[in-house]
């Protein structure tokens, strides 16, 4: 800047000043200079967030689920969020914090959620659930920080399906016999069901013909008026769109 | 990186340039086949810019999605967060708009931000940062807010990832003055043009191909030295011909290369350009093969309407109509979304047979 005020002038684009502004304060904190940056915006530019501010303002019917397993690919949430707690991020849309984990807890927090929605406008709901596996293949060794005891007690303690037959349990729905025979059953049988289901599917998707080269050029619009379209060599492959 | 490792046992962390070159030495010429032949994939082309990059000026910092602690979504960040801290490697949130913002209002204030997008798909979330918050700051405050921001990350096609992560972007950001558009194809044009986007005063977008990361390419001393860098707006003859002149970037080239093989069996002699600068475009280097054989072949990954081939067929009628012999011709992406299904895809992308069949057409040797 050349006459040194610091003044980094007006900016074009409503909204886009204010990661701008916290732009020039990383540079100030980078270079350890212990000076700050204001960077300011009116009511029209606080509104250029696409979510909160305006599905609040039309009272749309939209519930905001938030899956919190607490990894972003390789980046835990307390790296990428000063504030995790998602469902508080709404400011003028209330929030509410589930236990994903739980069978009854998340059907309740839906049945009051859609209520609310429907009467109210939006909502979110954020349900508290747990990553057992990393992200991908290629994954850095260590990346995923939960050791295996950790993965097991949150099995024990917090498995979907492990609370239900606890509480089965608890309640005496069932002893415990039952309830082995009636899991060895359902397991064998469900399991074998849902195998079989899922290797017919492959099997089926397997079978299948790969796609008609004519079917590179389909579904490119709903109304094509007929206008051209080309494969990579536009003197050898052309189509008209429908 | 095996190198630098070893280097922190050796040496116990101090990192100059010229230590860090003799390792580079080292670790490659344990892989070399033929005696004084170096290779080196694309990856540790890039790997090995940024650090220098890095090492040479304290502005320059890394910023972007799983850089880190992740060692880079397709690995071109390893080791650079053990190696400088998170004061200069920067893991960011998943939002582009976010801290692609704060990267160029970083660059405002003179640091020298290298942003990394998963993909250039991505990068649309961004794309009012990098267009109306970068490329025209200079011009719009009169030379008194520059850019020295770089925007790297692969673009085009990989395998089967669709529609919505297949897109070529070069001829987007292309069209914008106040960029500059970078697209590297062998090991050294990564080395040389990564270390020329971040030393640049302007804001530059560099696009990678995720397919050549894992490729390994000769490379010489000379780009080896952590001083070396390729010029901006300049393009390569990867080989020389007198018959048809073949423009392309990025993967394409290789493609080209084997088009050229195919065209010499049939006594057609083709010169290969490699672009390497999109924008700057090296009309000069173009129009001057072009008017040696008379004959342009342009070919590039993108959608075809409004694409970077259009540009130089456009620039090639312009300057050296009278030279033509033949039509301009373009071999580029199929004019519709990626396909999913892998026969599809490959019939959306341009193949050799694709090339060489435009070629002999220019030639007048079709069928």
């Amino acid at each position: 800047i050349s006459d040194d005020s610091s003044f980094y002038g007006g900016h074009g684009i409503v909204g886009a000043q204010v990661p701008l502004g916290c732009g020039i304060a990383f540079a100030q904190k980078y270079a350890k200079e212990e000076a700050v940056t204001f960077a300011m915006y009116g009511d029209g530019a606080a509104n250029q967030g696409q979510l909160f501010e305006y599905i609040c303002l039309w009272d749309l019917p939209s519930i905001l689920v938030c899956e919190n397993n607490h990894y972003g690919m390789g980046t835990a949430d307390w790296r990428a969020a000063k504030s995790p707690s998602y469902y508080k991020r709404g400011d003028y849309v209330p929030g509410l914090k589930v236990d994903g984990m739980d069978a009854f807890a998340v059907k309740q927090a839906c049945k009051l959620a859609k209520e609310h929605a429907l009467k109210n406008g939006p909502i979110i709901l954020e349900m508290d659930t747990y990553r057992y596996h990393g992200h991908s293949m290629s994954d850095p060794v260590g990346a995923h920080t939960f050791t295996r005891d950790d993965i097991s007690g949150v099995r024990q303690e917090r498995d979907p399906i492990e609370r239900i037959k606890k509480l089965v349990l608890s309640h005496d729905l069932a002893t415990e016999k039952e309830l082995k025979d009636f899991f060895i059953n359902l397991n064998i049988d469900m399991e074998k069901e849902i195998r079989k289901e899922i290797d017919d599917a492959i099997a089926k998707a397997k079978d299948c013909p790969m796609p008609e080269p004519s079917e590179l050029f389909t579904n490119v619009y709903v109304k094509g008026f007929g206008t051209e379209s080309f494969g990579a060599d536009r003197k050898e492959v052309k189509a008209a769109l429908p | 990186m095996w190198g630098i490792l070893r280097r922190s046992a050796v040496d116990g962390g101090g990192f100059s340039a010229s230590s860090l070159r003799r390792t580079r030495f080292s670790l490659v010429s344990a892989r070399s086949y033929a005696a004084g032949s170096k290779e080196m994939t694309v990856r540790d082309a890039l790997n090995s810019a940024i650090d220098e990059e890095m090492s040479a000026d304290p502005k320059v910092f890394v910023m972007g999605e799983e850089v880190g602690q992740y060692q880079g979504a397709y690995k071109i960040t390893k080791g650079l967060l053990e190696k400088y801290g998170p004061e200069r490697v920067y893991d960011t949130p998943i939002t582009e708009a976010g801290f692609t913002g704060i990267g160029v209002g970083a660059a405002y204030a003179g640091l020298k931000p290298v942003v990394e997008f998963m993909t250039f798909n991505f990068s649309m979330q961004a794309i009012d940062h990098i267009i109306n918050s970068a490329a025209k700051s200079n011009y719009m405050s009169a030379g008194q807010i520059n850019v020295p921001i770089a925007f790297r990350g692969p673009n085009g096609a990989a395998a089967g990832v669709g529609a919505q992560h297949s897109q070529c972007y070069a001829a987007w950001y292309a069209s914008v003055p106040g960029l500059k558009v970078l697209a590297p194809y062998s090991a050294e044009d990564a080395r040389g043009l990564l270390k020329a986007a971040i030393r640049d005063p302007d804001p530059v977008v560099f696009l990678e191909n995720e397919l050549l990361y894992g490729e390994s390419f000769p490379i010489s001393e000379e780009a080896l030295d952590s001083s070396f860098c390729l010029p901006i707006g300049k393009a390569k003859i990867e080989r020389e011909g007198k018959d048809v002149t073949i423009t392309t970037f990025s993967k394409m080239v290789g493609f080209a290369l084997k088009a050229a093989e195919k065209l010499a069996e049939e006594g057609i002699g083709a010169e290969v350009i490699n672009l390497r600068s999109i924008r700057p475009l090296d009309r000069a280097t173009i129009n001057a093969s072009v008017r040696k054989t008379s004959r342009l072949v342009t070919v590039e990954e993108g959608f075809p309407q409004h694409g970077v081939c259009a540009e130089i067929c456009a620039s090639v009628v312009e300057e050296s109509f009278s030279y033509l012999d033949a039509p301009v011709a373009r071999i580029a992406g199929a004019d519709v979304p990626m396909p999913y299904a892998a026969n599809l895809e490959r019939l959306a992308l341009p193949q050799v047979e694709d090339i060489v069949r435009a070629a002999k057409r220019a030639c007048y040797r079709s069928k």
